[in-house]
């Protein structure tokens, strides 16, 4: 399959361009921020949803697009341009991937149309450490009759505050894990938030003694381990995107500076020192567009290989956008690291962006497990 | 060329496997041990061994020595589609390139570009048929990065030029039967602006060459001088004192070779080496840095293939792939040594073998310092460095 985007995909990346570039430019970033780090706004999400973007990734069968991952792999991308604030991500990237990917119909059929139209937002509660660590979830879920007691702290969740419910995995009783969707109202559950260096706002959730009904389990028995290896695929993946875009802003921004800047009557990007380090991050980004494009395919081509394209999407990702970040930071001089310029926001988010759902040294060894070695 | 529909083109693969299965002998799809292994072509032609030769009459027969050159030239005319096939097919398989040529790789494309067609018609066919070996006469002692400042004179004789100077680092200038030279022809002028390209019969009057002794024990590469030799004017390419431009051309296809574009040899992956060579533990290599650096060659290597398959991908819609090339060389090249580096270490004493009663003992540590040269020929990686950051990223000189 040839590695570029079809027309229909050309024409949405465009409009995702044309939209965000005039309704959410990163002065709404830094307005939402210096407005005590409101998650995002209620009015550019609904646009959003309005657009389409939300249903881009849903069947037909609940009246979604069924465009694909390559497309939501563009808006990412340019919502990462300007570091856009809205609940695509959990909303739909991870709880919209879980439900979707769910063998449960019920559940299904009431929240997709739900998530699609805006009127409800879903969180997905995976992480319990400081870092990303999917095999050795500790939150419990017993089993008694029909009902399951949820007892676990989650950290990290993405747009947990406000949301209407959580998608939880936990560890069962039956020998595997279970992704559960939780009420957000259920008695039992205390949550905390933080915001870290990004501006985003982070919850950590407590579930103590939580029931929860039997239907409510996304996954069959036995099948959670997938389930969830899929999310995170697809969480990786996809957050890709939104690196890539926010990778070539900040280098963007950084040549055009080198382009005006002038020290010693001549401007810097004369400098064959600063020349050839950005000569050599173009290279690596050029690397980023293809891992990128090509696993956004295997999302959508069901890839045999998804858990190695996913890996080295992340580990190419995380390891290229340090890397750009810093240089974009360093060749700004003294401006680059005040609050002034935007330059220092793209450095932040990316530090963020790094850990969650893996980071480098995680998919890097991933990646080398997978081969076998 | 006409569009073929999917049908057809998923029959052409078919066939093509099939061919590629029955004509292309098992030995030609093992992985060459260095560039020595190929068949190099040339008026003395001679054969590595029975296999080499039948591989190549097949393919010649086929006319697919250039698969997608012109019938008229005695390629094999497949459309970029199909050509993608054949080229993913003898991947997929292993086969080897039925010829190493320049002629093929650089020349031919310069000559499609600016020779008329009469010097088409002269000089592409032989290259088809294997039968001219070329060389590149570029750099000189004085000019290596620096190439525009090359002093090699030809001077306006009427019915010929006549030619004084010398080029270093010619590869195979001993065994090569013409050379693509650059040449001065105005003095005066700036000096982008005063060469030109010339194609030189090397068995002409006055010229000679002497090998050079390389770190890999090999000598590959000559000095090669020119003392008063006549070329015909027919010989000059495109127009007088406008060589660089084709020189440039020439020098984009030259970085995508080098850059490992278009390869069909398939490279065994270092984990798989080391799996052989060296200790685990738990199902994972024991050397835990070594195991990361394989790990990031690992991921490296494969997503600049994807990149090289996107590049190509974007050209055929129409996007100018040109100033590319210098990407594909610099990383391409980087890439390759660090492999080589992580061979040797892998490997350990094994691969640092120089001299055994085991011919093929002696391989690796000897590509290993050849590959010291890949960040160097074709334009070193600082060149390409300053392309990529004035001609892609514009930045000011
Ligand atoms: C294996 C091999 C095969 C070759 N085959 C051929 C051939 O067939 N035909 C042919 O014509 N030539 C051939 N060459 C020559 C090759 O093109 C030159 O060696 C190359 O262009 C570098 O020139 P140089 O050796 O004079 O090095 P120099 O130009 O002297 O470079 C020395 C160092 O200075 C750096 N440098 C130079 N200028 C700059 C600058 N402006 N900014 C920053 N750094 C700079 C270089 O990057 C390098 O690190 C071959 C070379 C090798 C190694």
């Amino acid at each position: 399959m040839a590695l570029i985007l079809n027309e229909e995909q050309k024409m949405l990346k465009d409009s995702a361009n044309e939209f965000l570039a005039m309704n959410a430019p990163v002065e709404q970033f830094r307005t939402l921020r210096d407005n005590n780090y409101q998650a995002f706004d209620q009015d550019l999400w609904q646009e959003i949803v309005e657009m389409g973007w939300t249903a881009l990734t849903f069947p037909e069968e609940f009246n979604g697009l069924d465009f694909g991952y390559v497309g939501l792999g563009q808006v990412m991308e340019e919502m990462g341009k300007r570091l856009t604030k809205a609940p695509l991500f959990s909303s739909i990237v991870l709880a919209g991937t879980a439900l979707v990917h769910s063998a449960n119909q019920g559940l299904k059929e009431r929240w997709i149309p739900a998530l699609m139209n805006g009127t409800k937002r879903l969180a997905f509660a995976q992480d319990e450490k400081s870092y990303f660590d999917p095999n050795n979830t500790a939150t419990t879920a017993t089993k008694t009759g029909n009902e399951y007691t949820l007892n676990g702290c989650k950290k990290m969740v993405i747009d947990g505050a406000g949301a209407d419910g959580f998608i939880v995995v936990a560890k069962t009783d039956e020998g595997d894990l279970g992704l559960f969707l939780v009420d957000a109202e259920s008695e039992g559950i205390t949550m905390t938030t933080e915001v870290l260096l990004d501006a985003g706002t982070y919850a950590q959730i407590d579930f103590n003694a939580v029931k929860i009904d039997a239907s409510q389990r996304l996954n069959d028995v036995g099948n959670g381990n997938a389930l969830l290896n899929h999310i995170n695929n697809t969480a990786a993946i996809c957050l890709s995107a939104e690196m890539l875009g926010m990778i070539t802003e900040a280098f963007g921004q950084t040549v055009a500076y080198l382009q005006e800047r002038q020290q010693f009557g001549k401007r810097i990007g004369t400098y064959q020192a600063l020349q050839h380090r950005a000569a050599k991050l173009f290279c690596e980004i050029e690397l980023c567009k293809s891992v990128v494009i090509k696993a956004l395919q295997g999302l959508d081509n069901k890839a045999e290989n998804i858990d190695q394209l996913a890996s080295l999407a992340k580990a190419k990702l995380g390891d290229t956008i340090k890397l750009v970040t810093n240089e974009a930071m360093q060749m700004h001089g003294g401006i680059g690291v005040t609050d002034d310029v935007n330059i220092g926001f793209y450095f932040k988010r990316a530090r963020v962006a790094q850990r969650l759902f893996g980071d480098y040294n995680y998919h890097l060894d991933r990646y080398a497990r997978l081969k076998a070695y | 060329m006409e569009t073929m529909s999917k049908t057809d083109l998923e029959d052409f693969r078919l066939e093509t496997r099939k061919w590629l299965e029955e004509n292309c002998p098992a030995s030609m799809r093992t992985p060459v041990k260095d560039s020595g292994d190929f068949f190099w072509g040339g008026r003395n032609t001679s054969f590595k061994n029975e296999d080499q030769k039948i591989w190549f009459e097949k393919m010649l027969q086929k006319k697919w020595i250039v698969p997608y050159w012109d019938t008229k030239y005695g390629g094999g005319g497949l459309s970029d589609e199909e050509n993608n096939i054949l080229t993913q097919e003898m991947t997929r398989l292993g086969c080897r390139k039925p010829i190493f040529s320049f002629g093929i790789s650089m020349l031919g494309p310069a000559l499609h570009k600016f020779a008329s067609e009469e010097q088409k018609m002269r000089f592409l066919p032989e290259i088809t048929a294997g039968k001219t070996w070329w060389c590149q006469g570029y750099s000189e002692p004085n000019a290596g990065s620096d190439l525009a400042g090359l002093q090699t004179k030809a001077e306006d004789k009427g019915d010929h030029y006549l030619i004084n100077g010398s080029k270093v680092w010619t590869s195979y200038a001993d065994k090569a039967d013409w050379i693509f030279c650059l040449v001065r022809t105005d003095f005066d002028a700036p000096k982008h602006n005063g060469i030109s390209f010339l194609l030189i019969d090397m068995t002409s009057e006055g010229v000679s060459t002497r090998p050079i002794k390389l770190i890999s024990g090999k000598s590959p590469f000559c000095e090669t001088f020119f003392d008063n030799v006549k070329v015909p004017k027919e010989n000059l390419i495109g127009t007088l004192n406008d060589g660089w431009t084709i020189a440039k051309y020439l020098l984009t296809h030259e970085r995508q070779m080098i850059g490992g574009v278009g390869e069909t040899d398939v490279r065994r992956e270092l984990h798989e080496i080391a799996k052989e060579n060296l200790a685990f533990r738990d199902g994972v290599l024991a050397d835990p840095v070594l195991r990361t650096e394989i790990a990031v060659q690992g991921m490296n290597d494969s997503i600049f293939e994807m990149t090289i398959q996107r590049i190509m991908d974007e050209a055929k819609t129409g996007v100018n792939a040109g100033a590319l090339s210098s990407f594909f060389k610099y990383y391409g090249t980087e890439q390759n040594v660090s492999r080589m580096e992580l061979l040797t270490a892998i490997t350990g004493s094994d691969g640092l073998i120089w001299e055994s009663e085991n011919e093929d003992a002696k391989v690796q540590a000897r590509l290993f310092c050849r590959s010291k040269g890949n960040t160097i020929e074709g334009g070193t990686s600082e060149i390409q460095l300053g392309i990529i950051s004035k001609r892609i990223l514009n930045l000011p000189s």
